[in-house]
């Protein structure tokens, strides 16, 4: 059984005014447990409605999201419990960081869930510490430390829920390579020791080319595509007419395949594009 | 006299606890901008590029050393006004630089401050709107606007006020592709029509591509300063800094290692694939 | 939710009632109000309520607009009117229970306490919907002008007023945001007693203050990047014009004005 399945969802906003909008249209998908799915689309795509549907935050207008086969407003007062579920982590988290120290400000969450002594102790810990968060950090002032670091504190805000599903929304926005780099390690590590389910919303097609099992397409509230990255990037072409971008190294291949060079249309990291053009070489000078 | 801007042995510190030793975030920068030209800055997050840009219309001044804005020394209080008028500042946050809600006020902000006459007030304003494409927004209010459109709309704000260059301090990073497109062809198109001296502070690689000069700070430092070409050859020292290389010479790099002939400086996705192309021509006139 | 709260809403248009100087709007409010003041008879009240009208009328600012702009204050206005009309002492009681009466000056005071609220914040609302709030503090740092002779920085205090102005959108959607982002934390807003529920607010407070003094810190910034050196030698892209009906319309006012005083002075 899929963890998150969504169900005709329609979102619209201001209804009854002239302003009226729908920012999600009749969009059904599944996730599976353990994936990793990438969610790319314009801003006012619908991708932040969306998420803010699947841990309850927004209440659809028609349509059904199930967590685990439950219709998650099946009971209205239990919503809170579907957020601890469905752990989401807003754009530039840092903002929200309000306590004292960073490790009762991790402990924000989990405390919510009722957790107390040495259970929410090691959730904050482990939380901590699968961000890249020294224990000599907890006893600091989040507003003490670098951007970055008050990202992955915030990260571990909502890590340390222990979520079965987490939604990232663009959560290396405004960080430099390197810090780009860095936290994306830490999160594709969690995702293989964990074992958790995370959707990844990105602006950046190389970062979702480079992190996600599949990818889903939004646009104009409406999903577009829905695929294995090279089943998506194989499209680069109607990707681009959308408005959208497509990774570099795709964009290279096609200049290639323009070119006259057969060469694959789905590469999309330059690993592949190099074995693709070695491969091909061999072949051509073996002729 | 052709230098916009001339920084000799340029050092700075942030104020720090009495009795504790300074941290120089600028480490002795000698720098020349020619007039009309476009210079991108780039560096990770710390290395000093954003203090060097601070410097540049004396939002900040330099603890040891001397800044010149067309030979104006930027520590002469006298000539502060006529420094900023000079260079204008575009920043990060669109939100936090916007004055006025109403678009035409806000981009009659400078030319108030610098008490030109109303008619002329009018036409300042209507043309800077005219220059960065916006136009049709005269009576809009900034705050429903999307990030790329207000961040064109401070660039407004900075172009009325007839400056003689045009500093944007990280002024793409909090934008989407489409927002950070539309800022960067506004830039170039001010370069290349109207003459201005474009200072882009960022650490996005791929806005380096066009530009006529790109600077590397590190530690405090510009350790590299050439031509797109020549500095992202350097495949090793970018690296080595903390910063990534375009795809286009990451997998022109990769080839050569693996013995290919093809040139390393093809930046652009056109240059690189008629590179490797030109590699497959030459095995086939071999063969 | 937060985003549908409207402050100073302005609607533009082009209509008479836009086009006059945000000084004589302001004029024509302080010269209502005075009016509302003043009227003591249903005649007077009569005079006001046809004028507002016309007002509306001119302004094509709709009614319903209006009226709802009267709902967050629906409160004070029941509990102003309820008051007036069981407290109010008097030798006839029309209808009594307990300590609650009805008096004949009781109805007349609550209905004209009801009226007076809502004509003076429906006059009220009728300028900041048909003005923008750039030219009402432009209007107001021009009509006080005289008062930076007393070294009253009236500069300065427009200048906050429209900045705070500018900001109230950007902040309301900060709230928004930082509401989503800790309910997805769990925090609960909903329930509890007042206490628990101030304290809930906290995780929201903390962050929307750090951020507005990052903003104001950033805003200075840009500020004087953009060569701003306080209100001297400032120029402007609208400068505030009277026109003919800008006298015709003040010369409306005080007739208004000066008809319900001698109302008055004749007993009604």
């Amino acid at each position: 059984m899929p963890i998150l399945q969504v169900k005709n969802l329609t979102h619209t906003y201001g209804v009854g005014t002239p302003f009226q909008r729908s920012a999600v249209e009749d969009v059904s998908f599944e996730v599976h447990t353990g994936e990793f799915l990438g969610i790319i689309g314009h801003t006012g795509s619908g991708k932040s409605t969306l998420i803010q549907h699947l841990n309850g935050l927004l209440k659809p207008t028609s349509g059904q999201i199930l967590l685990n086969g439950q219709d998650i407003w099946a009971e209205p007062k239990k919503i809170r419990r579907v957020r601890f579920q469905v752990g989401l982590v807003f754009q530039y988290p840092e903002y929200q960081l309000f306590e004292e120290t960073v490790y009762k400000d991790i402990s924000f969450g989990p405390a919510n869930m009722g957790k107390t002594g040495s259970d929410l102790d090691r959730c904050v810990r482990e939380a901590a510490r699968l961000v890249g968060i020294q224990d000599d950090q907890l006893d600091k002032s989040p507003f003490e430390l670098s951007g970055g670091q008050k990202r992955r504190v915030a990260l571990a805000g909502v890590l340390a829920m222990e979520p079965q599903v987490l939604i990232l929304d663009e959560p290396t926005a405004g960080l430099d390579p390197a810090g780009r780099e860095n936290l994306m390690a830490n999160i594709r590590d969690y995702h293989r020791n964990k074992g958790t389910t995370i959707l990844l919303v990105s602006h950046s097609m190389d970062e979702i080319a480079q992190n996600v099992d599949r990818i889903m397409v939004l646009k104009s509230a409406h999903v577009l595509m829905d695929g294995t990255p090279p089943e998506i990037f194989a499209r680069a072409e109607e990707l681009l007419s959308a408005g959208l971008d497509v990774p570099q190294v795709t964009r290279i291949a096609m200049a290639l395949r323009a070119r006259g060079l057969a060469i694959n249309p789905a590469v999309y990291t330059a690993e592949a594009l190099e074995r693709e053009i070695l491969t091909l070489r061999k072949g051509g000078a073996s002729c | 006299m052709s230098e916009m801007i001339q920084t000799e042995n340029l050092r700075f510190s942030y104020p720090v606890e009495e009795g504790a030793a300074p941290v120089y975030a600028l480490q002795g920068v000698d720098l020349a901008i020619k007039k009309g030209s476009f210079v991108v800055v780039l560096g990770h997050n710390g290395s000093g590029k954003s203090t060097l840009a601070k410097t540049f219309n004396a939002v900040l001044l330099p603890t040891e050393g001397v800044v010149y804005v067309e030979g104006l020394d930027t520590r002469d209080e006298n000539q502060l006004l006529s420094i900023r008028q000079r260079v204008g500042m575009v920043f990060q946050n669109p939100d936090n630089q916007i004055v006025a809600n109403v678009v035409e006020e806000d981009v009659a902000f400078a030319p108030e401050n610098l008490g030109v006459p109303t008619e002329e007030i009018r036409q300042r304003v209507d043309n800077a709107l005219k220059a960065v494409g916006m136009e049709e927004f005269v009576t809009h209010a900034p705050h429903l606007l999307s990030g790329g459109q207000k961040q064109r709309i401070a660039i407004a704000g900075v172009v009325a006020m007839e400056p003689e260059c045009i500093v944007l301090d990280e002024a793409t990073a909090m934008l989407d592709p489409i927002g950070r497109r539309e800022v960067l062809s506004t830039v170039h198109r001010l370069n290349q029509e109207k003459g201005v001296t474009v200072v882009l502070i960022t650490h996005h690689m791929n806005e380096a591509e066009d530009a006529d000069r790109v600077i590397v700070m590190s530690d405090g430092r510009a350790v590299m300063d050439g031509t797109p070409k020549e500095v992202f050859t350097q495949v090793a020292s970018l690296r080595s800094m903390g910063l990534t290389v375009p795809d286009t010479i990451d997998l022109l790099d990769r080839l050569q290692k693996d013995g290919v002939e093809v040139p390393l400086d093809a930046l652009s996705v056109e240059e690189c694939a008629d590179a490797i192309a030109g590699a497959f021509d030459k095995i086939s006139q071999e063969g | 939710m937060l985003k549908d709260i409207t402050l100073g809403q302005y609607f533009p248009g082009n209509t008479a009632a836009h086009k006059l100087d945000p000084r004589t709007k302001i004029l024509l409010v302080v010269l209502y109000i005075a009016a509302l003041f003043t009227a003591k008879s249903i005649l007077a009240y009569g005079l006001l309520a046809v004028t507002l009208a016309v007002c509306v009328r001119v302004s094509k600012v709709g009614l319903k607009a209006l009226v709802r702009g009267l709902k967050p204050v629906l409160f004070i206005i029941v509990f102003t009117g309820v008051l007036n009309l069981f407290f109010t002492p008097g030798e006839e009681y029309l209808w009594a229970w307990g300590p609650f009466h009805m008096t004949e000056a009781g109805l007349r005071n609550a209905v004209f306490m009801v009226l007076r609220i809502m004509l003076l914040i429906m006059g009220t609302f009728l300028m900041t919907y048909t003005t923008s709030p750039i030219s009402l503090t432009d209007g107001l740092e021009r009509l006080l002008n005289g008062l930076k002779r007393f070294r009253v920085p009236i500069h300065e205090l427009v200048m906050i007023m429209s900045i705070a102005l500018r900001f109230i959108p950007t902040l309301i959607e900060e709230t928004d945001k930082i509401m989503s982002a800790q309910k997805a934390r769990g925090a609960d807003f909903e329930s509890g007693n007042i206490v628990q529920r101030a304290k809930a607010m906290i995780p929201i407070l903390v962050p929307l203050f750090i951020s507005a003094f990052r903003r104001a810190d950033e805003l200075a910034t840009a500020m004087e990047c953009r060569c701003y050196h306080g209100g001297e030698g400032r120029t402007k892209l609208h400068v505030l014009h009277y026109a003919r009906r800008d006298y015709i319309a003040l010369f409306f006012g005080c007739l208004i004005l000066a008809s319900v005083m001698v109302l008055r002075f004749m007993g009604f």
